[in-house]
């Protein structure tokens, strides 16, 4: 199992993926999910909406020119990003296109969870906030975009906006446990307890 | 104050509060399908970690069969892989799968409850949205990630964060000809696809207490195109009578004492809420989508909504649904043509979905420019609408009767729109090329409207024709 890694700060070039209710479905079509590990989904990340019946480009943000920097991105988005499908793929195409954070109004709760124990933090500002950030960012795009978690502010040239997470996530953020498993594992005797607590894995017997 | 069923489910499983403020949650029955397990099971092989509770967690395989034949290999080459590695991974880690051999295969959602395996005040989990859908139950039960459904193999619980809890009463009767599915596309029109969102719904009220077990998993189904994770109906006699005698339901000795637990894990009447909504099934008509997301649907006498009448906060999105779907501002919904009708899914892929849409099937033909699919939820819905000769009478209408599988639903087998294609579907999904074709169109509506759409090859309402039947 890997080491506790605190994730304190997440820097890197912004892109803004403007639309409400944007779904997973649309992150990475279901075809794009046949196959037994996550390699290589960062390529098919938002593909229909990117790319045409004839696979041509159609100019979206992540194939804009002006959008094309290497190293982690972090991604501004509007009101419920990621909901529908439970679909993992989702956060994993992302990250593995560069996303490595959100900022967005808001987020569905699956794919906040899903992209927690990835690491990647999902902070959430006002409308007004994320409009704004949306703007200076269009205006120009070749600046780093800063998410603190530990001071819940996004700072872009020199402009630092207040966001905000959940305590619980946060702390997971902050001492690393964002991966679970190690934490779940601490606690066996107790896990066995619980279960042995419950009648139905007791098979309801007396 | 009383407890709420959430409450007390919550309290029984949780083995310990975490330090984040979440909750180490014991998962009492893990659901797994071969699209978002074969990552977690290579997640245990790197990091050296084993099954906690094998017998724990069931298997089978939905999403990626094709339902035209059952012979293996499968043609598709990805799918023959992902259907090898869950034979794999289940013998590997000693958990039991249901393939198509067993008899027992269907969609993940539908035969854990027919087989007993989903019962009241458990916790279960699945890395699947949709398995909101057990809470008919009186479960919590609620989709996972991948990395989460490693968490659950590895150690059988969840850390999690407990919702608020939002009661749903929906009084009255419904209308003949008005469905579960039409109740539930109705609550999430009115409160919206991110009503949910931080919420589990408790759904109450004299109709949904007279639902049948199936028509309460239709609702519960479509929880998650809420926002809410988990949606729950508390249990009561429907779902004990249901429940007895199934496979893995308890033994006769043992009923009574599980039906005393099931009872005492119910809500209170004093029962504390972070709101309640109620709504009047009376006043119901059958719904249909017309846009990109569930929550874009009106009652079928309706004109398609034009992108000024929603809020500000979803006008973007009725614009980007008009451009999609192609529709003139102000048509009625009911008279459009349709191309494919899709009859199935965990929501609507049930037995007593299938009787419904038969009844319809029996008055008319499908008309030809239509292709018609009914894809039964399991093995077992198969066998029993076969066995009270639903198939032939699909057949003899011109429906294709398919294998069991998520199929149409999500398109990743061969089953899928072509091009714009305009799809009449029992399934939950209308998101953008959810059917399988980039540009593909997907109106959400009950089976039973999908079959007068088939017959009628446009969207009908289904009221007149049952009406123009009984005369
Ligand atoms: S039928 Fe559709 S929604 Fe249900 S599990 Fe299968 S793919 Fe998911």
């Amino acid at each position: 199992m890997s080491d506790l890694i605190p994730i304190r700060r997440v820097s890197g070039r912004p892109i803004p993926l403007r639309g409400n209710d944007i779904d997973t479905d649309r992150i990475i079509p279901a075809r794009y999910m046949k196959a037994v590990t996550f390699d290589g989904l960062g390529a098919y990340a938002f593909y229909d909406v990117r790319f045409d019946a004839r696979g041509q480009s159609t100019g979206h943000v992540m194939d804009d020119p002006r959008y094309q920097a290497k190293g982690p991105r972090v991604a501004i988005v509007n009101k419920n990003f990621g909901c529908g499908s439970s679909r993992e793929h989702a956060p994993q195409a992302l990250l593995r296109w560069g996303i490595k954070a959100f900022v967005g109004e808001s987020f569905a709760d699956i794919f906040f969870g899903n992209c927690l124990t990835l690491g990647m933090p999902c902070v959430t500002a006002e409308e007004a906030t994320v409009a704004a950030l949306m703007t200076a960012v269009e205006d120009d795009p070749a600046h780093d975009l800063v998410v603190d978690v530990e001071t819940l502010t996004a700072t872009y040239r020199g402009r630092t906006y207040a966001v905000r997470l959940p305590d619980a996530a946060r702390r997971q953020l902050l001492d690393g446990t964002w991966d679970a498993t190690r934490v779940l594992l601490a606690a066996r005797d107790a896990v066995r307890a619980t279960a042995e607590r419950l009648p139905y894995v007791r098979s309801f017997r007396p | 104050m009383g407890k709420s069923l959430l409450d007390k489910v919550w309290a029984a499983h949780a083995v310990r509060e975490l330090p984040s403020g979440q909750t180490q949650l014991f998962v009492g029955l893990h659901l797994v399908h071969e699209v978002t397990s074969p990552q977690a099971f290579q997640m245990l092989r790197e990091q050296g970690l084993t099954v906690a509770y094998p017998d724990r967690t069931i298997a089978t395989v939905d999403h990626i069969v094709p339902t035209h034949t059952a012979v293996r290999p499968f043609e598709d080459e990805e799918a023959e892989a992902m259907m090898s590695a869950i034979e794999r991974n289940c013998r590997e880690f000693g958990i039991r799968l249901f393939d198509p051999s067993s008899g027992h295969q269907g969609i993940v959602h539908v035969i854990g409850p027919e087989l007993g395996l989903t019962q009241p005040g458990m916790t279960i989990a699945c890395g699947d949205s949709h398995t909101s859908t057990h809470g008919a139950f009186g479960s919590v039960a609620f989709g996972v990630g991948t990395s989460q459904v490693r968490d659950v193999l590895a150690t059988q619980c969840l850390a999690v964060q407990k919702p608020k809890l939002r009661r749903i009463a929906v009084e009255g009767a419904l209308p003949p000809g008005v469905y579960a599915k039409d109740v539930i596309l109705h609550i999430i029109r009115t409160l919206g696809v991110k009503g949910g969102v931080g919420y589990a719904y408790e759904y109450g009220g004299a109709v949904v207490e007279r639902m049948s077990m199936d028509e309460r998993m239709t609702v519960c189904n479509m929880s998650i195109e809420g926002g809410a994770r988990c949606g729950y109906v508390n249990p009561d006699a429907t779902t004990y009578a249901y429940l007895r005698g199934r496979e893995f339901a308890p033994p006769d000795e043992a009923f009574e004492r599980a039906v005393a637990w099931w009872s005492s894990m119910a809500s209170d009447a004093d029962a504390p809420y972070d709101d309640v909504v109620r709504l009047d099934g009376s006043s119901l008509a059958p719904v249909v989508t017309w846009g990109i997301n569930p929550g874009q649907a009106i009652a079928i006498a309706e004109a398609i909504p034009r992108p000024e009448a929603y809020g500000a906060d979803e006008r973007e999105t009725a614009e980007d649904a008009y451009r999609y779907m192609g529709w003139q501002p102000g048509t009625p919904i009911a008279g459009t043509r349709i191309d494919v009708a899709f009859i199935g899914s965990c929501t609507n892929g049930r037995l007593s979905d299938l009787r419904e849409a038969a009844r319809v099937a029996k008055l008319g033909r499908v008309k030809p420019h239509v292709k018609a699919l009914v894809v039964p939820g399991s093995q077992a819905v198969a066998r029993a609408a076969e066995a009270e000769g639903l198939d032939d009478i699909f057949r003899a209408a011109g429906f294709e009767w398919r294998l069991p599988g998520c199929s149409m639903c999500l398109a990743m087998n061969p089953d899928k729109l072509r091009g714009r294609q305009i799809c009449a579907s029992s399934s939950n999904r209308n998101f953008k090329g959810r059917q399988g074709s980039p540009s593909g169109r997907t109106l959400l509506m009950s089976p039973a409207m999908v079959a007068a759409a088939a017959i009628e090859g446009a969207v009908t309402d289904i009221r007149q024709m049952l009406a123009g039947s009984a005369r």
